[in-house]
């Protein structure tokens, strides 16, 4: 079957069997692994990303439901050179450590911010808490999320 | 242990310092400025872009996917294998079963030789034999994983069961003393502990049990495999570089040095990412196929053939004086291990160092079970020895009527009570006393139960972590200075996020004198020299011993080149320093030559050295062991008998530390892997059939971060002299103590002692 998806605003159309999950071809076909692979079960948030703004387990979901929408992984959030609020504030708070878990905190995070731009803090935590992280960086993650939020909103650090 | 090795303990005892090679201080260790500052991590902006490319994503042309069969019993033998049916389903390139697969030698266990790091020396995939329920039984390879994955569902497997020993209590009865524990006795006595315990005026006696437990790296366990005629390319997620290679080139009958490893990044190891079924399976099926081969194991493929932290049962006695001095301190008690592998789980470790008394009895056996070969973990036998014996301490304290700190304090050794050694540097007392101060625990009511908010019961306790200074042997580093005077320090070591290679890039750029941004450090493949692997918090003490020795190199090398034309003309080593981006006069500032000017005139356009570090006899020498205090303030809800930790703050001493942003991160990291191990962690593991119950991060449950409260971290930064760089390593020492500040706070706010983790809430209704 043939599906076409918009990744990171480039029309992109995959030829796979229909139940294939959006991070296998992510991963696999795209060459986008910025999305990661933790368990495959939907219990680690490790491949978080979004579809049409809204976060999902792309380990779950089936390329056949996504004909023509939108999907936004950590590459569309900028490069290594010109990382986007939500990367710059990730970076300045160092909340990678190993930065297996992080791709995906950010993708939750991000459909957090653009959901609610004052998303407090016990709101960021509650989002966020599908996300696991065993390098244990949890609070600077938190702090990040809330300094990106603030640098969407123009009000700097 | 051998007598050779003691001999040369009881030998080096006498040398003095200054004759045993590297030992003599690092003067760097008391050098500020790049070295401690806040830098952050070189590979963020990579990481957070998505960028950085882990093990599983390399790219290669023709991959072909892997997914692996296990077996459903314990003990016994495969009576039949059928593959037809995944032969034939789409996609399939391969079946291997251990009737196709090529002939591999075992696996040389580790520590058995140097370079030896197979996690058990049991032969993979060889035979029809079945030694653990999970132990893989075929391979499948399929065009794509999810082909790879339906096809492995097909492969029917016949066995025949023999008797397995899968229940601890019934294995416990044959338990017995292993060869050693790392290297020491199993059984290690000071006079007659039994005796004195019994004639001592306070007294307890407790049995302590801890489960197994897994890693859970977020990162899967995964390697892009190649070969190229006899060479072998493995691009995996592993701790231990060099070790890899070389283990895998004797498996499959090649030379070392016809084995490339490569792991520049590592999503989190822990003491997991080493070598398991899974590398050695993908290059074999890569060999029979004549296909690159990527292996990326199911979480539940992960609890099936990567070990854990293995289940234990301890008995802590202790007995006092009126005074508080200890008259007896007994820790023994048992593992369940493998006869196939060597981890015996050190719980009885710290008791050796922690703590003056007139009497000794430290005992550990393990019992022999049939399951997967455990591994290390994240402070393997410091975080669950430290769990049994700073509860106990904390109930002789309350026996006593004493605060546990005060207790402490009247049981500080002033040598290392165990091997009578000198303690290279170490400030426990000052940890409780500054972290205490702190964290207010001048607030705590001894009196349990006494403080109440509404529904929850509201508790202070604290703790003593330890963690031992180690120093591989075996390591190279090299340094190339280039013409325009930037640096490239390398050697085969690992990144998993620690901070490893920010770090090390610090530590160069001020042993060289330049700044960061002329600095590289490269690491993470076996092309460079040799490493040493990290773990035991080792890395950082094993590389610096490396660099410096190469700097020796450097410095002569740099001083034959600069001749008699340079303002350094006639100057020795030892009467130089780093400075400027060049050497430097240590007695006349003026004097100075820029390493690009000395390569300008010698018409070099570059320099490069390369030398091993020397043995680590300091730790012969010295006791050298990083100490903690750890605080947690819980809450116990009294209605439902719920846990939170509401607080925590630990207060180290850990030699100097090397950059306080990737400090913190290490040490609350192992803080809250110690919230996992002394409130929710807990491989389950069924005695009847072998089988782990709870493969998946649905029911073995990680910390989230609801979990996670506020935590404090401190230090005292005190150099160790006999430390390269005065560090002795940090990333094991934070879970270490932490179950028990929680176990006994939360009696302190209920009253009730839970000697067997995790603390769930039905062991407190
Ligand atoms: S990989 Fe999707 S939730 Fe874990
Ligand atoms: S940074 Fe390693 S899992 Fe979160």
């Amino acid at each position: 079957m043939a599906v076409t998806l918009r990744v990171n605003g480039k029309e992109q159309s995959v030829e796979t069997e229909p139940d294939t999950p959006l991070l296998y071809v992510l991963r696999d076909d795209l060459a986008l692994n910025g999305a990661k692979y933790g368990c495959g079960l939907g219990q680690c948030g490790a491949c978080t990303v979004l579809v049409d703004d809204k976060p999902v387990l792309s380990c779950l979901t089936p390329l056949m439901l996504l004909e023509g929408r939108s999907i936004t992984t950590v590459e569309g959030l900028g490069t290594v050179g010109k990382p986007g609020p939500m990367q710059q504030a990730f970076i300045e708070e160092q909340a990678a450590q190993c930065g297996y878990c992080i791709p995906g905190m950010m993708m939750r995070a991000e459909a957090l911010v653009r959901r609610n731009p004052d998303a407090g803090d016990t709101e960021i935590r509650d989002a966020l808490e599908a996300n696991l992280c065993r390098c244990g960086t949890h609070s600077r993650i938190l702090k990040a999320v809330a300094r990106a939020r603030d640098l969407k909103r123009g009000g700097g650090a | 242990m051998s007598i050779i090795q003691d001999a040369v303990k009881t030998a080096v005892r006498f040398v003095p310092d200054r004759w045993l090679p590297g030992a003599s201080p690092d003067p760097l260790r008391e050098k500020h400025g790049l070295l401690g500052a806040p830098i952050s991590r070189v590979d963020g902006p990579l990481k957070v872009a998505g960028q950085a490319r882990f093990a599983a994503e390399v790219p290669m042309e023709g991959l072909a996917y892997a997914t692996l069969v296990h077996s459903t019993i314990a003990r016994g033998h495969i009576t039949s294998l059928d593959t037809s049916k995944a032969e034939a389903a789409p996609g399939v390139v391969l079946v291997m079963t251990h009737e196709n697969a090529p002939r591999m030698n075992a696996p040389a266990m580790f520590m058995s030789r140097p370079d030896a790091v197979g996690a058990s020396d049991l032969p993979v995939m060889q035979n029809r034999d079945i030694h653990w329920n999970g132990e893989p039984v075929a391979l499948v390879l399929a065009e794509t994983q999810e082909q790879a994955d339906h096809a492995a569902t097909l492969v029917k497997v016949e066995y025949e069961s023999a008797t397995a020993v899968t229940d601890f209590q019934a294995a416990k009865l044959a338990a017995h003393h292993p060869q050693s524990i790392l290297g020491e006795p199993p059984l290690f006595e000071i006079g007659d502990a039994e005796k004195e315990l019994n004639e001592a005026h306070h007294r307890v006696d407790l049995v302590f049990r801890t489960p197994r437990h897994n890693h859970n790296a977020i990162e899967l366990h995964g390697a892009t495999v190649r070969w190229d005629g006899d060479e072998l390319t493995v691009h995996d997620a592993t701790q231990m570089l060099n070790g890899t290679a070389g283990t895998l080139a004797e498996i499959f009958g090649i030379n070392p040095d016809q084995v490339h490893v490569s792991s520049p990044y590592v999503g989190g190891g822990f003491g997991g990412k080493a070598l398991w079924n899974h590398q050695i399976l993908a290059a074999a099926a890569s060999r029979l196929s004549g296909r690159p081969v990527r292996i990326v194991l199911s979480r539940e493929s992960v609890f099936r053939i990567v070990g854990g932290r293995t289940t234990t049962e301890q008995r802590v006695a202790l007995g006092a004086e009126r005074n508080g001095s200890l008259r007896a301190l007994i820790h023994t008690g048992t593992v369940a291990m493998t006869e196939h592998n060597n981890c015996p789980e050190q719980f009885t470790f710290p008791a050796r160092h922690l703590y003056a008394s007139k009497s000794f009895r430290l005992e550990q056996s393990v019992a022999d079970m049939d399951m997967m070969a455990n591994t290390f973990m994240r402070a393997p036998g410091e975080s669950v020895g430290t769990f049994a014996l700073e509860c106990a301490l904390d109930e002789l304290a309350e026996q006593m009527e004493l605060d546990p700190i005060e207790l402490r304090r009247r049981i500080e050794p002033e040598k290392d009570p165990t091997s009578n050694n000198p303690f290279s540097s170490r400030y426990l007392l000052q940890c409780f006393e500054q972290g205490g101060e702190r964290f207010g625990w001048n607030r705590r009511d001894p009196k349990p139960g006494a403080r109440r908010e509404g529904e929850w019961l509201v508790g202070l306790g604290c703790a003593t972590g330890t963690y031992p200074y180690h120093r591989m042997p075996g390591g190279s580093a090299r340094i190339r200075i280039e013409a325009d005077g930037s640096a490239v320090v390398s050697t085969a070591v690992h990144e998993m996020g620690m901070g490893t290679a920010t770090v090390q890039a610090q530590a160069a750029a001020a042993r060289l004198g330049l700044p960061l941004e002329k600095v590289r450090f490269d690491y993470g493949d076996t092309s460079l020299p040799k490493g040493v692997l990290a773990g035991g918090s080792t890395q950082t003490a094993s590389i610096s011993a490396a660099v410096i020795a190469a700097n020796d190199e450097l410095v002569k090398e740099l001083i034959r080149l600069a001749g008699n034309d340079s303002p350094l003309a006639g100057l020795g080593a030892d009467k130089l320093e780093a400075r400027d981006e060049g050497l430097a006069s240590v007695d006349e500032p003026g004097r100075h030559e820029t390493y690009a000017s000395i390569l300008a005139r010698a018409g070099r356009d570059h320099l490069e050295v390369e030398a091993a570090a020397p043995p680590p006899l300091e730790m012969m020498k010295y006791s050298m062991h990083s100490t903690a205090a750890q605080f947690a303030e819980v809450r116990v809800n009294s209605v439902t008998g719920e846990v939170r930790v509401c607080r925590m703050l630990g207060s180290f001493d850990c030699g100097r530390i090397l950059n306080a942003k990737t400090a913190t991160s290490q040490f609350r990291g192992g803080m809250i892997m110690g919230i996992g191990l002394a409130l929710t962690e807990e491989t389950l593991f069924d005695p009847r059939s072998g089988r782990i119950m709870n493969p998946s991060l649905a029911e073995y449950h990680v910390p989230v971060h609801m979990d996670v409260p506020e935590i404090e971290v401190m230090w005292t930064d005190i150099p160790d002299p006999h430390a390269p760089l005065g560090a002795r390593g940090i990333g094991e020492i934070g879970i270490t103590g932490v179950a028990a500040a929680i176990a006994n706070a939360v009696y302190n706010a209920t009253g009730r002692r839970v000697r067997d983790l995790p603390i769930t809430l039905d062991k407190l209704l």
